[in-house]
């Protein structure tokens, strides 16, 4: 079976001559169907780049995407944008609910912009607002509901329908950090569930909550972390302890 | 903490034997603080020397034991006392970091990562322990927490090392070009 994301040696560069930037230098990583990858780096890495790129929303100036084992270059734009409604679901860090429209509208909005009739687009609506424990907030609008639970519609309209890719840019915002684990414990249960999902961030303890971790500096992966061993290896005592 | 005031603290709720205060111990730390039998009756034997607490009954493990009016007393005020906060004499990874910046051909970019992989990878360990069903138990989230606080810490400082040596080597190659780099640096971060 095809990884549900694979990026090969992927560059961008943006501008020209004296003020040309790379921002991605030859960048890989694969992620696996129910495996939840972290980038860190620092401001300017290019860890938004590489997400904006594996989201489909900018093309690399070289390398490969592929989706679900399908070269997203290859394919013309229609179905490069399909794959993107269909497959593909993104959390941002400011939820970017649209004010005018119930939570449930929200998050079965992109299923009718993909063609799928208004009654059977709402029932999956609901199924993944239920699944975030937000079924009793269906039928508010944005501005009655709390921050936590604005970012838990957004992850429902993320992984609304048959998406197999959730992408996320600091999904946390300006939530506390009890809140913003919450959030992290969804994002995770969701790649628990079938998904792949790819979380970037500059929070260490965002980052904790992945699978790999994946350090992005000036544009390349320089390093990454282990599958981490279970809890039960903070019992072993350390030398010098 | 000390283990005489979390004794002290659960015989606040009532009376009870040495075994089951060792008990009690382990399972509100989480677990991850082991306690010897032992190590409870010398505690228990000094608290009730101090007059902090009394033992209800015979000698041997049946002996239970109740905090006193002046054991109370000392667990309020413990309690509200703020822990000693200075900082520790020597931070080992700044001084490795220091020790590093004055060595030829280290790569001090790539060092602060070493130790930046390390401390997440810690980080994961403590998060599964939050994540594998800790929300039931507060005690254990508290203290994965508090160590999840303290190691961001570390990878807080690792970053701004890493910015602060960035931005120095930057501004010395920008007003004085023919100066030696103190620190090499890897190709990838080489513009």
């Amino acid at each position: 079976m095809s990884a549900a994301l694979e990026i090969r040696a992927v560059t961008k560069v943006y501008g020209s001559g004296a003020t040309q930037v790379h921002a991605l230098r030859g960048v890989d990583l694969t992620v696996e169907t129910g495996e939840l990858v972290a980038v860190m780096g620092p401001s300017g890495s290019g860890k938004s780049t590489l997400l904006t790129i594996a989201g489909t929303l900018e093309e690399p100036s070289g390398g490969e995407v592929l989706v679900a084992g399908t070269n997203v270059a290859a394919m013309r734009a229609n179905d490069r944008a399909r794959v993107r409604r269909q497959s593909i679901g993104y959390v941002f860090q400011d939820f970017n609910l649209l004010a005018g429209l119930t939570a449930a509208e929200n998050v079965s909005l992109p299923l009718e912009l993909d063609g799928s009739p208004a009654r059977i687009a709402r029932r999956a609506g609901l199924a993944a607002l239920e699944q975030l424990g937000m079924l009793a907030r269906a039928d508010h609008y944005p501005d009655q509901l709390s921050g936590g639970e604005s970012q838990r519609v957004a992850i429902a309209r993320a992984i609304v329908g048959s998406r197999t890719l959730l992408l996320a840019d600091e999904p946390t915002g300006a939530l506390d950090s009890v809140n913003g684990e919450g959030v992290m414990r969804l994002l995770r249960e969701a790649c628990t569930r079938g998904l792949a999902g790819v979380l970037v961030t500059h929070d260490a303890q965002l980052a904790a909550w992945a699978d790999r971790v994946v350090f992005l500096r000036d544009g390349s992966v320089v390093d990454q972390t282990m599958r981490p061993a279970g809890p039960e290896s903070l019992l072993v005592p350390q030398p010098g302890q | 903490m000390s283990v005489r005031h979390a004794l002290l603290a659960l015989l606040s709720e009532g009376p009870k034997y040495g075994l089951q205060l060792r008990q009690e111990f382990e399972a509100r730390t989480g677990e991850v603080w082991p306690l010897n039998v032992g190590q409870v009756y010398t505690t228990l034997q000094r608290l009730e020397r101090d007059e902090l607490v009394e033992s209800e009954g015979s000698e041997g493990p049946q002996n239970s034991f109740r905090i006193t009016d002046a054991g109370a007393a000392e667990l309020d005020a413990w309690l509200r006392t703020p822990p000693a906060d200075e900082a520790p004499p020597r931070d080992e990874l700044v001084i490795k970091v220091l020790v590093a910046l004055r060595l030829p051909g280290v790569d001090i970019p790539e060092l602060l990562q070493v130790h930046r992989r390390h401390v997440i990878e810690s980080m994961q360990r403590y998060t599964r322990i939050k994540a594998e069903g800790a929300a039931d138990d507060i005690g254990l989230t508290l203290v994965a927490d508090a160590e999840l606080f303290r190691l961001e810490a570390v990878v807080r400082w690792l970053d701004a090392a890493d910015a602060r040596l960035k931005r120095s080597t930057f501004d010395k190659r920008s007003t004085a070009p023919a100066q030696p780099r103190p620190v090499r640096r890897t190709p990838a971060v080489q513009r």
